[in-house]
Protein backbone atom coordinates (compact mmCIF):
# COMPACT_ATOMS: atom_id res chain seq x y z
CA UNK A 1 0.00 0.00 0.00
CA UNK A 2 1.52 3.43 -0.98
CA UNK A 3 1.68 5.74 2.06
CA UNK A 4 -0.51 8.51 0.28
CA UNK A 5 -3.27 6.55 0.71
CA UNK A 6 -2.14 4.82 3.29
CA UNK A 7 -2.42 8.49 4.82
CA UNK A 8 -6.01 9.40 2.91
CA UNK A 9 -7.61 6.18 4.67
CA UNK A 10 -6.11 7.19 7.63
CA UNK A 11 -7.93 10.74 7.68
CA UNK A 12 -11.12 8.91 6.09
CA UNK A 13 -11.23 7.21 9.48
CA UNK A 14 -10.46 9.97 12.02
CA UNK A 15 -12.99 11.88 10.16
CA UNK A 16 -15.95 9.44 10.73
CA UNK A 17 -14.28 9.20 14.74
CA UNK A 18 -14.71 13.38 14.82
CA UNK A 19 -18.07 13.41 12.95
CA UNK A 20 -19.29 10.78 15.44
CA UNK A 21 -17.81 12.96 18.42
CA UNK A 22 -19.86 16.29 17.13
CA UNK A 23 -23.30 14.45 16.71
CA UNK A 24 -22.75 12.77 20.11
CA UNK A 25 -21.80 15.57 22.07
CA UNK A 26 -24.42 17.48 22.85
CA UNK A 27 -22.68 20.90 24.16
CA UNK A 28 -21.10 20.56 20.86
CA UNK A 29 -24.53 20.35 18.55
CA UNK A 30 -25.41 23.44 20.75
CA UNK A 31 -23.12 25.63 20.35
CA UNK A 32 -22.11 24.89 16.86
CA UNK A 33 -25.90 25.06 15.69
CA UNK A 34 -28.30 26.20 18.32
CA UNK A 35 -26.69 28.63 19.78
CA UNK A 36 -25.68 30.98 17.00
CA UNK A 37 -29.59 30.72 15.99
CA UNK A 38 -30.15 31.93 19.74
CA UNK A 39 -28.01 34.70 19.14
CA UNK A 40 -29.41 35.65 15.49
CA UNK A 41 -33.15 35.51 17.14
CA UNK A 42 -31.61 37.59 20.04
CA UNK A 43 -29.72 40.45 18.20
CA UNK A 44 -32.59 40.58 15.31
CA UNK A 45 -35.53 40.63 17.25
CA UNK A 46 -34.73 42.26 20.60
CA UNK A 47 -31.75 44.30 19.91
CA UNK A 48 -31.75 44.76 16.59
CA UNK A 49 -34.42 47.62 16.49
CA UNK A 50 -32.71 49.99 18.89
CA UNK A 51 -29.84 50.62 16.30
CA UNK A 52 -29.83 52.96 13.59
CA UNK A 53 -29.16 51.16 11.05
CA UNK A 54 -30.20 51.51 6.93
CA UNK A 55 -32.91 48.98 5.96
CA UNK A 56 -33.49 45.74 7.52
CA UNK A 57 -31.24 44.70 10.81
CA UNK A 58 -31.41 40.81 9.41
CA UNK A 59 -29.89 42.00 6.60
CA UNK A 60 -27.36 43.92 8.34
CA UNK A 61 -26.22 41.17 11.20
CA UNK A 62 -26.48 38.15 8.75
CA UNK A 63 -22.68 38.50 7.45
CA UNK A 64 -21.39 38.97 11.21
CA UNK A 65 -23.65 35.90 12.48
CA UNK A 66 -22.18 33.57 10.04
CA UNK A 67 -18.45 34.64 11.14
CA UNK A 68 -19.89 34.41 14.76
CA UNK A 69 -21.47 30.99 14.06
CA UNK A 70 -17.98 30.17 13.33
CA UNK A 71 -16.41 31.20 16.19
CA UNK A 72 -18.14 29.18 17.90
CA UNK A 73 -17.97 25.98 16.54
CA UNK A 74 -14.41 26.23 17.28
CA UNK A 75 -14.78 25.69 20.71
CA UNK A 76 -15.20 22.30 20.89
CA UNK A 77 -12.48 21.57 19.00
CA UNK A 78 -9.63 22.88 20.64
CA UNK A 79 -11.49 20.93 23.73
CA UNK A 80 -11.58 17.68 21.68
CA UNK A 81 -7.84 18.02 20.30
CA UNK A 82 -7.01 18.68 24.04
CA UNK A 83 -8.83 15.47 25.00
CA UNK A 84 -6.91 13.30 22.81
CA UNK A 85 -3.26 15.00 23.43
CA UNK A 86 -4.09 14.63 27.35
CA UNK A 87 -5.68 10.99 27.69
CA UNK A 88 -3.55 9.25 25.27
CA UNK A 89 -5.17 8.80 22.07
CA UNK A 90 -2.55 10.39 20.31
CA UNK A 91 0.00 8.13 21.80
CA UNK A 92 -1.66 5.57 20.98
CA UNK A 93 -2.31 6.70 17.08
CA UNK A 94 1.69 7.22 17.21
CA UNK A 95 2.87 3.75 18.22
CA UNK A 96 0.14 2.19 15.63
CA UNK A 97 2.17 4.50 12.86
CA UNK A 98 -0.80 6.32 12.18
CA UNK A 99 0.04 8.75 9.57
CA UNK A 100 1.11 11.86 10.90
CA UNK A 101 -1.13 14.12 9.66
CA UNK A 102 -4.27 11.96 9.55
CA UNK A 103 -5.25 12.87 13.43
CA UNK A 104 -4.98 16.66 12.69
CA UNK A 105 -6.40 16.43 9.45
CA UNK A 106 -9.66 14.47 10.93
CA UNK A 107 -9.94 17.02 13.27
CA UNK A 108 -9.85 20.61 10.97
CA UNK A 109 -11.77 18.64 8.21
CA UNK A 110 -14.97 17.64 10.63
CA UNK A 111 -14.44 20.99 12.29
CA UNK A 112 -14.80 23.02 9.03
CA UNK A 113 -17.79 20.94 8.10
CA UNK A 114 -19.35 21.72 11.46
CA UNK A 115 -18.76 25.33 11.32
CA UNK A 116 -20.19 24.96 7.16
CA UNK A 117 -23.23 23.20 8.77
CA UNK A 118 -24.22 26.03 11.24
CA UNK A 119 -23.94 28.46 8.58
CA UNK A 120 -26.04 26.81 6.17
CA UNK A 121 -28.57 27.01 9.30
CA UNK A 122 -28.39 30.36 10.22
CA UNK A 123 -28.79 31.44 6.43
CA UNK A 124 -32.08 29.18 6.59
CA UNK A 125 -33.11 30.82 9.62
CA UNK A 126 -32.22 34.22 8.51
CA UNK A 127 -34.04 33.97 5.28
CA UNK A 128 -36.90 32.61 7.37
CA UNK A 129 -36.54 35.83 9.40
CA UNK A 130 -37.07 37.84 6.40
CA UNK A 131 -32.91 37.89 5.08
CA UNK A 132 -33.29 38.92 1.43
CA UNK A 133 -30.41 39.08 -0.40
CA UNK A 134 -29.56 40.39 -3.72
CA UNK A 135 -26.05 38.78 -4.61
CA UNK A 136 -26.53 37.23 -7.56
CA UNK A 137 -24.17 33.48 -8.28
CA UNK A 138 -21.01 34.52 -7.81
CA UNK A 139 -20.94 36.50 -5.17
CA UNK A 140 -22.84 33.70 -3.41
CA UNK A 141 -19.81 31.34 -4.36
CA UNK A 142 -17.82 34.24 -3.36
CA UNK A 143 -19.06 34.31 0.17
CA UNK A 144 -18.93 30.66 0.38
CA UNK A 145 -15.73 30.77 0.03
CA UNK A 146 -14.80 33.25 2.22
CA UNK A 147 -16.09 31.36 5.05
CA UNK A 148 -14.42 28.19 3.93
CA UNK A 149 -11.63 29.86 4.04
CA UNK A 150 -12.33 31.21 7.69
CA UNK A 151 -13.64 27.90 9.55
CA UNK A 152 -10.66 25.89 7.60
CA UNK A 153 -7.96 28.51 8.79
CA UNK A 154 -9.78 29.49 12.21
CA UNK A 155 -9.73 25.40 12.45
CA UNK A 156 -6.19 25.10 12.00
CA UNK A 157 -5.17 27.50 14.90
CA UNK A 158 -7.65 25.86 16.63
CA UNK A 159 -5.94 22.64 16.37
CA UNK A 160 -2.57 24.07 17.26
CA UNK A 161 -4.11 25.47 20.20
CA UNK A 162 -6.11 22.60 21.66
CA UNK A 163 -2.47 21.03 20.95
CA UNK A 164 -0.44 23.22 22.39
CA UNK A 165 -2.89 23.75 25.78
CA UNK A 166 -2.12 22.05 28.83
CA UNK A 167 -5.75 20.97 29.37
CA UNK A 168 -8.89 20.94 28.64
CA UNK A 169 -9.95 24.18 30.50
CA UNK A 170 -6.84 26.13 29.63
CA UNK A 171 -7.99 24.74 25.24
CA UNK A 172 -11.29 26.09 25.95
CA UNK A 173 -10.14 29.47 27.67
CA UNK A 174 -7.99 29.82 24.51
CA UNK A 175 -10.78 30.13 22.18
CA UNK A 176 -12.39 32.83 24.07
CA UNK A 177 -10.52 35.37 22.13
CA UNK A 178 -12.23 34.37 18.96
CA UNK A 179 -15.29 34.07 20.46
CA UNK A 180 -15.18 37.62 21.65
CA UNK A 181 -13.40 39.19 18.27
CA UNK A 182 -17.06 39.64 16.36
CA UNK A 183 -18.80 41.61 19.38
CA UNK A 184 -15.32 44.35 18.80
CA UNK A 185 -15.67 44.20 15.43
CA UNK A 186 -18.94 45.69 12.80
CA UNK A 187 -20.62 42.62 13.03
CA UNK A 188 -23.55 44.19 14.99
CA UNK A 189 -23.47 48.03 14.34
CA UNK A 190 -21.25 50.00 12.07
CA UNK A 191 -17.90 50.64 13.31
CA UNK A 192 -18.06 54.11 13.32
CA UNK A 193 -20.70 54.37 16.32
CA UNK A 194 -18.18 53.36 18.45
CA UNK A 195 -15.79 54.90 20.42
CA UNK A 196 -12.63 55.85 19.35
CA UNK A 197 -10.03 53.27 20.80
CA UNK A 198 -12.91 50.15 19.95
CA UNK A 199 -13.69 51.89 16.90
CA UNK A 200 -9.81 52.02 15.89
CA UNK A 201 -9.42 48.14 17.36
CA UNK A 202 -12.60 47.44 15.44
CA UNK A 203 -11.20 48.67 12.35
CA UNK A 204 -8.14 46.79 12.66
CA UNK A 205 -9.14 43.20 13.97
CA UNK A 206 -9.14 40.17 11.08
CA UNK A 207 -12.76 39.63 11.47
CA UNK A 208 -13.82 43.26 10.42
CA UNK A 209 -12.98 42.54 6.63
CA UNK A 210 -13.96 39.26 6.61
CA UNK A 211 -17.26 40.86 7.90
CA UNK A 212 -17.58 43.35 5.40
CA UNK A 213 -16.63 41.35 2.70
CA UNK A 214 -19.25 38.98 3.51
CA UNK A 215 -22.08 41.92 3.42
CA UNK A 216 -20.76 43.55 0.59
CA UNK A 217 -20.64 39.94 -1.66
CA UNK A 218 -24.38 39.26 0.07
CA UNK A 219 -25.99 42.50 -0.29
CA UNK A 220 -24.90 42.06 -4.09
CA UNK A 221 -22.64 45.38 -4.21
CA UNK A 222 -19.15 45.18 -4.35
CA UNK A 223 -16.78 45.02 -1.10
CA UNK A 224 -14.15 47.33 -0.76
CA UNK A 225 -11.00 45.94 -2.45
CA UNK A 226 -9.08 46.62 0.23
CA UNK A 227 -11.40 44.70 2.59
CA UNK A 228 -11.21 41.58 0.15
CA UNK A 229 -7.65 41.75 0.00
CA UNK A 230 -7.76 41.72 4.27
CA UNK A 231 -9.85 39.55 4.35
CA UNK A 232 -7.94 36.91 2.40
CA UNK A 233 -5.13 37.88 3.68
CA UNK A 234 -6.28 37.16 7.01
CA UNK A 235 -7.91 33.60 6.34
CA UNK A 236 -4.57 32.59 4.40
CA UNK A 237 -2.75 33.55 7.44
CA UNK A 238 -4.42 31.84 10.08
CA UNK A 239 -3.88 29.08 7.81
CA UNK A 240 -0.78 29.11 7.75
CA UNK A 241 0.08 30.07 11.07
CA UNK A 242 -1.87 27.15 12.91
CA UNK A 243 -0.94 24.53 10.27
CA UNK A 244 2.97 25.07 11.72
CA UNK A 245 2.35 25.57 14.63
CA UNK A 246 0.22 22.41 15.47
CA UNK A 247 2.43 20.18 13.40
CA UNK A 248 5.48 21.64 15.47
CA UNK A 249 3.24 21.24 18.85
CA UNK A 250 2.40 17.95 17.68
CA UNK A 251 6.18 16.75 16.79
CA UNK A 252 6.95 17.86 20.40
CA UNK A 253 4.50 16.50 22.90
CA UNK A 254 3.18 13.73 21.27
CA UNK B 1 20.89 -10.57 20.77
CA UNK B 2 18.77 -12.67 18.37
CA UNK B 3 16.44 -14.44 21.26
CA UNK B 4 15.83 -10.73 23.21
CA UNK B 5 12.78 -8.93 22.57
CA UNK B 6 14.30 -5.87 24.05
CA UNK B 7 17.48 -5.17 24.61
CA UNK B 8 18.48 -2.12 26.22
CA UNK B 9 21.74 -0.31 27.10
CA UNK B 10 23.36 2.51 28.39
CA UNK B 11 19.84 4.12 28.78
CA UNK B 12 19.75 8.05 29.29
CA UNK B 13 16.95 10.48 28.90
CA UNK B 14 16.60 14.02 31.02
CA UNK B 15 14.70 16.82 30.63
CA UNK B 16 16.35 19.92 31.20
CA UNK B 17 17.89 19.53 34.47
CA UNK B 18 16.27 16.83 35.73
CA UNK B 19 18.06 13.29 34.74
CA UNK B 20 14.90 10.58 34.25
CA UNK B 21 16.71 7.92 33.38
CA UNK B 22 20.73 7.37 34.11
CA UNK B 23 22.10 4.86 32.53
CA UNK B 24 19.65 1.59 32.46
CA UNK B 25 20.77 -1.49 31.13
CA UNK B 26 18.71 -4.76 30.92
CA UNK B 27 17.47 -7.69 28.40
CA UNK B 28 13.92 -8.72 27.83
CA UNK B 29 13.67 -12.91 26.62
CA UNK B 30 11.46 -13.49 23.82
CA UNK B 31 8.12 -14.73 25.32
CA UNK B 32 8.81 -13.70 28.91
CA UNK B 33 7.32 -11.05 31.39
CA UNK B 34 9.80 -8.44 31.96
CA UNK B 35 8.55 -6.20 35.34
CA UNK B 36 9.91 -2.65 35.65
CA UNK B 37 9.31 -1.55 39.49
CA UNK B 38 8.99 1.25 41.10
CA UNK B 39 7.30 4.16 43.17
CA UNK B 40 5.47 7.14 41.10
CA UNK B 41 8.25 9.29 39.59
CA UNK B 42 10.73 6.39 39.10
CA UNK B 43 10.38 7.10 34.92
CA UNK B 44 9.00 4.07 34.77
CA UNK B 45 6.65 5.72 32.39
CA UNK B 46 9.62 7.62 30.78
CA UNK B 47 11.38 4.21 30.41
CA UNK B 48 8.05 2.99 28.11
CA UNK B 49 8.05 5.85 26.34
CA UNK B 50 11.36 5.61 24.71
CA UNK B 51 10.99 1.76 23.86
CA UNK B 52 7.49 2.48 22.21
CA UNK B 53 8.71 4.97 19.85
CA UNK B 54 7.21 7.63 21.66
CA UNK B 55 10.27 9.70 22.85
CA UNK B 56 13.98 9.72 21.80
CA UNK B 57 16.76 8.99 24.54
CA UNK B 58 19.08 11.07 24.97
CA UNK B 59 22.18 8.38 24.92
CA UNK B 60 22.41 4.76 24.71
CA UNK B 61 20.78 2.38 22.60
CA UNK B 62 17.17 0.00 22.64
CA UNK B 63 16.55 -2.49 20.24
CA UNK B 64 12.82 -3.61 20.41
CA UNK B 65 11.66 -6.90 18.65
CA UNK B 66 15.73 -6.39 16.71
CA UNK B 67 14.81 -3.44 15.29
CA UNK B 68 17.05 0.09 16.34
CA UNK B 69 14.12 2.45 17.89
CA UNK B 70 15.69 5.06 17.06
CA UNK B 71 16.08 4.91 13.36
CA UNK B 72 13.92 1.62 12.45
CA UNK B 73 10.67 3.90 14.19
CA UNK B 74 8.36 2.04 11.42
CA UNK B 75 9.59 -1.89 11.96
CA UNK B 76 9.09 -0.77 15.84
CA UNK B 77 5.85 0.10 15.52
CA UNK B 78 4.58 -2.63 13.57
CA UNK B 79 5.18 -5.24 16.26
CA UNK B 80 4.68 -4.04 19.38
CA UNK B 81 1.58 -2.70 20.76
CA UNK B 82 0.72 -0.58 23.87
CA UNK B 83 -1.40 0.12 26.81
CA UNK B 84 -0.66 3.21 28.79
CA UNK B 85 -1.27 4.31 32.74
CA UNK B 86 -4.29 6.52 31.79
CA UNK B 87 -6.77 3.96 29.59
CA UNK B 88 -6.88 5.90 26.05
CA UNK B 89 -10.24 4.46 25.25
CA UNK B 90 -12.78 6.89 23.32
CA UNK B 91 -15.15 8.27 25.38
CA UNK B 92 -17.70 9.27 22.48
CA UNK B 93 -17.75 5.88 21.02
CA UNK B 94 -19.06 2.39 22.25
CA UNK B 95 -16.62 -0.37 22.76
CA UNK B 96 -17.35 -1.80 19.49
CA UNK B 97 -16.84 1.35 17.43
CA UNK B 98 -13.12 1.51 19.31
CA UNK B 99 -12.02 -1.66 18.20
CA UNK B 100 -13.49 -1.20 15.03
CA UNK B 101 -11.35 1.84 14.60
CA UNK B 102 -8.36 -0.36 16.20
CA UNK B 103 -9.22 -2.35 13.10
CA UNK B 104 -9.75 -0.34 10.48
CA UNK B 105 -6.06 1.61 11.09
CA UNK B 106 -4.23 -1.37 11.03
CA UNK B 107 -6.06 -2.85 7.88
CA UNK B 108 -6.99 -5.91 9.45
CA UNK B 109 -9.00 -8.01 6.66
CA UNK B 110 -12.36 -9.55 8.83
CA UNK B 111 -12.35 -6.47 11.11
CA UNK B 112 -15.97 -7.64 12.08
CA UNK B 113 -15.00 -11.05 13.61
CA UNK B 114 -12.08 -10.39 15.12
CA UNK B 115 -13.54 -7.25 16.71
CA UNK B 116 -16.58 -10.04 18.11
CA UNK B 117 -13.35 -12.14 19.13
CA UNK B 118 -12.58 -9.79 21.72
CA UNK B 119 -15.01 -8.60 23.12
CA UNK B 120 -15.88 -12.58 23.88
CA UNK B 121 -12.84 -12.92 25.07
CA UNK B 122 -12.56 -9.73 27.39
CA UNK B 123 -16.18 -10.15 28.06
CA UNK B 124 -17.46 -6.76 27.18
CA UNK B 125 -20.31 -8.51 24.68
CA UNK B 126 -22.91 -7.09 26.91
CA UNK B 127 -21.82 -3.42 27.14
CA UNK B 128 -20.55 -3.84 23.55
CA UNK B 129 -22.90 -0.85 21.87
CA UNK B 130 -22.84 1.38 24.84
CA UNK B 131 -20.30 4.67 24.87
CA UNK B 132 -16.98 3.66 26.98
CA UNK B 133 -18.18 6.82 28.84
CA UNK B 134 -20.53 5.04 30.97
CA UNK B 135 -17.78 1.92 31.67
CA UNK B 136 -16.15 0.79 34.94
CA UNK B 137 -12.36 1.23 35.33
CA UNK B 138 -11.94 -2.23 34.87
CA UNK B 139 -14.02 -2.50 31.96
CA UNK B 140 -12.12 0.46 30.32
CA UNK B 141 -8.81 -1.43 31.12
CA UNK B 142 -10.15 -4.57 29.15
CA UNK B 143 -10.54 -2.89 26.46
CA UNK B 144 -7.90 -0.60 26.12
CA UNK B 145 -5.89 -4.16 26.11
CA UNK B 146 -8.01 -5.55 23.62
CA UNK B 147 -7.58 -2.50 21.17
CA UNK B 148 -3.79 -3.15 21.55
CA UNK B 149 -4.42 -6.91 20.90
CA UNK B 150 -5.92 -5.68 17.24
CA UNK B 151 -2.83 -5.70 15.73
CA UNK B 152 -1.66 -8.82 17.22
CA UNK B 153 1.49 -7.67 18.13
CA UNK B 154 4.64 -9.81 19.58
CA UNK B 155 5.86 -7.67 22.39
CA UNK B 156 3.40 -5.34 24.52
CA UNK B 157 4.01 -2.48 26.69
CA UNK B 158 1.73 -2.63 29.60
CA UNK B 159 1.99 0.56 31.86
CA UNK B 160 0.68 0.07 35.41
CA UNK B 161 -2.34 -1.75 34.06
CA UNK B 162 -3.30 -2.07 37.33
CA UNK B 163 -3.51 1.03 38.72
CA UNK B 164 -6.43 2.29 40.69
CA UNK B 165 -8.67 -0.91 39.84
CA UNK B 166 -10.29 -2.94 42.26
CA UNK B 167 -8.91 -6.57 43.40
CA UNK B 168 -11.50 -8.54 41.23
CA UNK B 169 -10.30 -6.41 38.18
CA UNK B 170 -6.92 -6.79 39.32
CA UNK B 171 -7.01 -10.40 39.01
CA UNK B 172 -8.76 -10.27 35.67
CA UNK B 173 -6.00 -8.43 34.23
CA UNK B 174 -3.42 -10.60 35.65
CA UNK B 175 -4.89 -13.47 34.17
CA UNK B 176 -4.87 -12.21 30.25
CA UNK B 177 -1.67 -11.21 30.46
CA UNK B 178 -0.39 -14.98 31.21
CA UNK B 179 -3.37 -16.25 28.78
CA UNK B 180 -0.99 -14.20 26.23
CA UNK B 181 2.36 -15.33 27.79
CA UNK B 182 1.00 -18.49 27.17
CA UNK B 183 0.74 -17.36 23.63
CA UNK B 184 4.05 -16.68 22.95
CA UNK B 185 4.20 -12.93 23.97
CA UNK B 186 6.73 -10.66 25.59
CA UNK B 187 4.98 -8.85 27.79
CA UNK B 188 7.04 -5.41 29.35
CA UNK B 189 5.25 -4.35 32.27
CA UNK B 190 5.48 -1.42 34.65
CA UNK B 191 4.35 -1.33 38.25
CA UNK B 192 4.30 -0.21 41.65
CA UNK B 193 3.35 -3.16 43.44
CA UNK B 194 5.85 -5.80 44.39
CA UNK B 195 2.81 -8.42 44.57
CA UNK B 196 1.67 -7.87 40.69
CA UNK B 197 5.38 -8.53 39.75
CA UNK B 198 6.15 -11.41 41.56
CA UNK B 199 2.70 -12.89 40.16
CA UNK B 200 3.60 -12.34 36.90
CA UNK B 201 6.96 -11.60 35.99
CA UNK B 202 9.83 -13.69 35.29
CA UNK B 203 12.14 -11.40 35.75
CA UNK B 204 12.42 -7.80 37.58
CA UNK B 205 13.96 -5.00 37.43
CA UNK B 206 13.80 -2.25 40.72
CA UNK B 207 13.68 1.05 39.23
CA UNK B 208 15.06 4.23 41.76
CA UNK B 209 15.51 7.81 40.83
CA UNK B 210 16.59 6.60 37.30
CA UNK B 211 18.80 4.20 38.23
CA UNK B 212 18.40 0.32 38.26
CA UNK B 213 19.03 -0.46 42.12
CA UNK B 214 18.30 -4.20 41.58
CA UNK B 215 17.53 -7.18 38.59
CA UNK B 216 16.62 -10.69 39.18
CA UNK B 217 13.72 -12.89 39.55
CA UNK B 218 11.57 -12.27 41.88
CA UNK B 219 12.72 -15.36 44.30
CA UNK B 220 16.37 -13.61 44.13
CA UNK B 221 15.02 -10.25 44.61
CA UNK B 222 12.88 -11.51 47.81
CA UNK B 223 16.25 -13.17 49.21
CA UNK B 224 17.51 -9.59 49.14
CA UNK B 225 14.91 -7.97 51.54
CA UNK B 226 14.66 -8.49 54.99
CA UNK B 227 11.53 -6.96 55.77
CA UNK B 228 9.33 -9.38 56.80
CA UNK B 229 8.72 -9.86 60.01
CA UNK B 230 5.96 -11.30 62.87
CA UNK B 231 4.81 -8.46 65.54
CA UNK B 232 3.71 -9.10 68.67
CA UNK B 233 1.43 -6.95 70.68
CA UNK B 234 1.29 -7.41 74.70
CA UNK B 235 -0.93 -5.92 77.23
CA UNK B 236 2.02 -4.41 79.40
CA UNK B 237 5.33 -3.97 80.16
CA UNK B 238 5.86 -6.91 82.20
CA UNK B 239 4.75 -9.47 79.40
CA UNK B 240 6.74 -7.42 76.50
CA UNK B 241 10.06 -7.68 78.69
CA UNK B 242 9.48 -11.24 79.13
CA UNK B 243 8.80 -12.09 75.82
CA UNK B 244 11.86 -9.95 74.76
CA UNK B 245 14.01 -11.99 77.68
CA UNK B 246 12.40 -15.36 75.91
CA UNK B 247 12.96 -14.44 72.33
CA UNK B 248 16.40 -12.70 72.79
CA UNK B 249 18.21 -15.19 70.48
CA UNK B 250 17.29 -13.34 67.16
CA UNK B 251 17.25 -9.47 66.32
CA UNK B 252 13.91 -8.25 67.80
CA UNK B 253 12.96 -4.76 67.48
CA UNK B 254 11.22 -3.55 70.92
CA UNK B 255 8.50 -0.75 70.07
CA UNK B 256 8.24 0.52 74.15
CA UNK B 257 5.08 2.97 73.24
CA UNK B 258 3.32 0.51 71.25
CA UNK B 259 3.92 -2.44 73.68
CA UNK B 260 5.22 -4.68 70.74
CA UNK B 261 8.36 -6.87 69.39
CA UNK B 262 8.74 -7.44 66.03
CA UNK B 263 10.83 -10.61 65.23
CA UNK B 264 12.36 -10.94 61.50
CA UNK B 265 10.92 -13.94 59.63
CA UNK B 266 10.49 -15.22 56.22
CA UNK B 267 7.13 -16.00 56.72
CA UNK B 268 6.99 -19.58 56.74
CA UNK B 269 5.36 -21.52 58.89
CA UNK B 270 8.05 -23.28 60.62
CA UNK B 271 9.61 -20.05 61.75
CA UNK B 272 5.87 -18.70 63.29
CA UNK B 273 5.46 -22.23 65.13
CA UNK B 274 9.05 -21.63 66.58
CA UNK B 275 7.58 -18.43 67.96
CA UNK B 276 4.52 -19.40 69.33
CA UNK B 277 5.79 -22.33 70.92
CA UNK B 278 8.30 -20.10 73.14
CA UNK B 279 5.44 -17.91 74.20
CA UNK B 280 3.47 -20.98 75.22
CA UNK B 281 5.98 -22.88 76.88
CA UNK B 282 6.64 -19.78 78.74
CA UNK B 283 3.39 -19.00 79.12
CA UNK B 284 3.58 -15.12 78.12
CA UNK B 285 0.31 -13.71 76.94
CA UNK B 286 0.13 -12.17 73.39
CA UNK B 287 -2.77 -10.06 72.77
CA UNK B 288 -2.08 -9.90 69.30
CA UNK B 289 0.02 -10.90 66.42
CA UNK B 290 0.81 -9.73 62.82
CA UNK B 291 2.36 -11.22 60.38
CA UNK B 292 4.51 -8.64 57.61
CA UNK B 293 5.43 -9.42 54.28
CA UNK B 294 8.20 -7.93 52.51
CA UNK B 295 6.66 -4.45 50.12
CA UNK B 296 7.57 -2.51 48.06
CA UNK B 297 8.67 -0.09 51.20
CA UNK B 298 11.13 -3.12 52.33
CA UNK B 299 12.61 -3.52 49.13
CA UNK B 300 13.32 0.42 48.58
CA UNK B 301 14.53 0.12 52.37
CA UNK B 302 16.92 -2.76 51.48
CA UNK B 303 17.99 -1.79 48.04
CA UNK B 304 18.34 1.76 48.09
CA UNK B 305 20.60 4.13 51.25
CA UNK B 306 17.71 6.84 50.97
CA UNK B 307 15.83 5.56 53.57
CA UNK B 308 18.78 5.16 56.09
CA UNK B 309 17.36 7.85 58.32
CA UNK B 310 14.13 6.24 58.98
CA UNK B 311 15.90 3.16 60.30
CA UNK B 312 18.07 4.75 61.98
CA UNK B 313 15.13 6.80 63.64
CA UNK B 314 12.83 3.90 64.09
Amino acid sequence: MSSVSTSFGDSAIMLRRNFKHSVRNPVTLFNSVLFPVVMMVMFVYVLGGAFKIQGEYVDYALPGLLVMTISYGLGATAASVNDDMTKGIINRFKTMDVSRGAVLTGHVVSTTVRCLIGDAVIIGVGLAMGFRSDAGFLDWLGAVGILLLLSFGASWLTVALGLAAKSVESASFGVIPLIMLPFLSSAFVPADTMGTGVRQFAEYQPFTPIIETLRGLLSGGQPSTGHMIAAFAWCVGFAVVGYVWAVATFKKRA
Amino acid sequence: MKSSAIAVSGLRKAYGDKVVLDGIDFDVASGSVFSLLGPNGAGKTTAVNVLATLLRADAGTVYVGGHDVATATREVRAVIGVTGQFAAVDELLSGRENLRMMADLQRVRDGGRMVAGLLERFDLVESADKLTSTYSGGMRRKLDLAMTLVGRPRIIFLDEPTTGLDPRSRRTMWEIVRELVAEGTTIFLTTQYLDEADQLADRIAVLDQGRLVAQGTPEELKRQVPGGHIRLQFNDVRQLDAAERRLALSTVTRDDEALALQIPSDGSIPALRAVLDVLEGSGIQAEALTMHTPDLDDVFLALTGRTDAEVIAQ
